[in-house]
């Protein structure tokens, strides 16, 4: 047990946080909610307890239905390979209102830390050749300018695997919706 | 009634305002009118699936979403309209070019065809197969409510003698 036990993405969600005011956050599911329900509880995140792959797209319908309102999807490097089309998807609709952060540690992390094909390819690149201009390596920038920025951004956040020992979520999946949709009222 | 129009009013009375969509050539008519109706956001999506993400992160946003699509993108998308759809009890109208039914000239349709009713029973979602225009508006006045009732996904299942 504890195959890969170390603080590596928890700290680059806790380094994501530092940057977070007001924004609505959609984070993906399994450690990666987890950790951040540890590091920052708030009722502006919305935890994913399924649907792996579609916290990008989650973010996207959000995003336009309310284009006045910052949001920042937290998304992983295996999630993100299971939805590429959301690239494209993301891409045209262009939200200006949306930053997609990818932590990109090479592995499924939830499941044992296998490594995934991110490990092989530049999602940094792969983003600028669907045409986001905003597409950058996290060490290079200020999240926070790039939140405020004036087209979809996409930010790839490179780390280690492994796993904090942040427990499983304790709300249920009809609360975080509701305590969520509540505080964009 | 024309029968892309009772869909559309239907949607409209409704208060759908965010559709997704997959093309189905039965849906071309409903998908220009939907294009030139400027009160609702539409997103065109590479795989239902990725639709299903964003219709529940517009109804986060306080739109009322529905997806428009070919009954084959209901294979595309079981798990996230389980593990996302259901889980949350988001509402979602689904509005399915139901193909491989009587009348069918392609074969490949078919076999999913077939299956498209067994998997929504299986599902434990619940769908109207309405034959015709009148019933097809009347089927969807009801299912938003139905929808957010349920706590799950409501479908319309258009059969290829609809149109």
């Amino acid at each position: 047990m504890n195959f890969g036990d170390n603080m590596a993405r928890y700290e680059a969600i806790r380094d994501i946080m530092e940057s977070i005011e007001d924004e609505l956050v959609v984070c993906n599911i399994g450690f990666p909610s987890r950790e951040l329900y540890e590091i920052n509880d708030r009722d502006k995140n919305f935890y994913m307890i399924g649907s792996m792959g579609l916290a990008s797209s989650i973010g996207l319908g959000l995003a336009l239905a309310k284009p006045n309102i910052d949001v920042v999807v937290i998304d992983g490097d295996g999630s993100l390979l299971m939805n590429m089309g959301s690239l494209v998807t993301v891409f045209a609709n262009g939200p200006s209102n949306l930053t997609w952060i990818v932590i990109d540690n090479g592995a499924y992390g939830s499941t044992g830390n296998q490594y995934t094909y991110a490990q092989v390819i530049d999602l940094v690149d792969i983003a600028k050749s669907v045409g986001f201009k905003d597409s950058h390596d996290f060490k290079d920038i200020d999240l926070k300018e790039i939140i405020k920025s004036e087209d979809a951004s996409f930010i790839v956040y490179r780390t280690e695997a492994g796993n904090s020992k942040a427990p499983i979520i304790d709300l249920d999946p009809i609360s975080i919706k509701k305590r969520f949709m509540r505080a964009i009222d | 009634m024309d029968s892309t129009i009772a869909i559309y009013k239907g949607l409209k009375d409704i208060g759908i305002d965010f559709i997704v969509s997959v093309p189905c050539v039965n849906l071309s008519k409903l998908l220009n009118k939907i294009n030139e109706d400027e009160d609702i956001i539409h997103v065109p999506v590479t795989r239902e699936e990725e639709g299903i993400g964003i219709c529940a992160g517009a109804y986060l946003g306080g739109k009322r979403p529905a997806i428009l699509m070919q009954n084959s993108g209901l294979g595309n998308s079981i798990n996230a309209l389980k593990s996302l759809t259901e889980l949350y009890e988001f509402p979602l109208i689904m509005v399915m070019s139901h193909r491989g039914t009587d009348g069918e000239n392609i074969c490949g349709q078919v076999p999913m065809g077939v299956s498209t009713p067994k998997i929504l029973d299986a599902m434990n979602f619940k769908y109207f197969k309405p034959s015709n225009p009148e019933v097809t508006y009347d089927n969807i006045c009801k299912s938003w409510d139905l929808s957010v009732e349920e706590g799950k996904p409501v479908s319309i299942l258009l059969e290829i003698k609809y149109w």
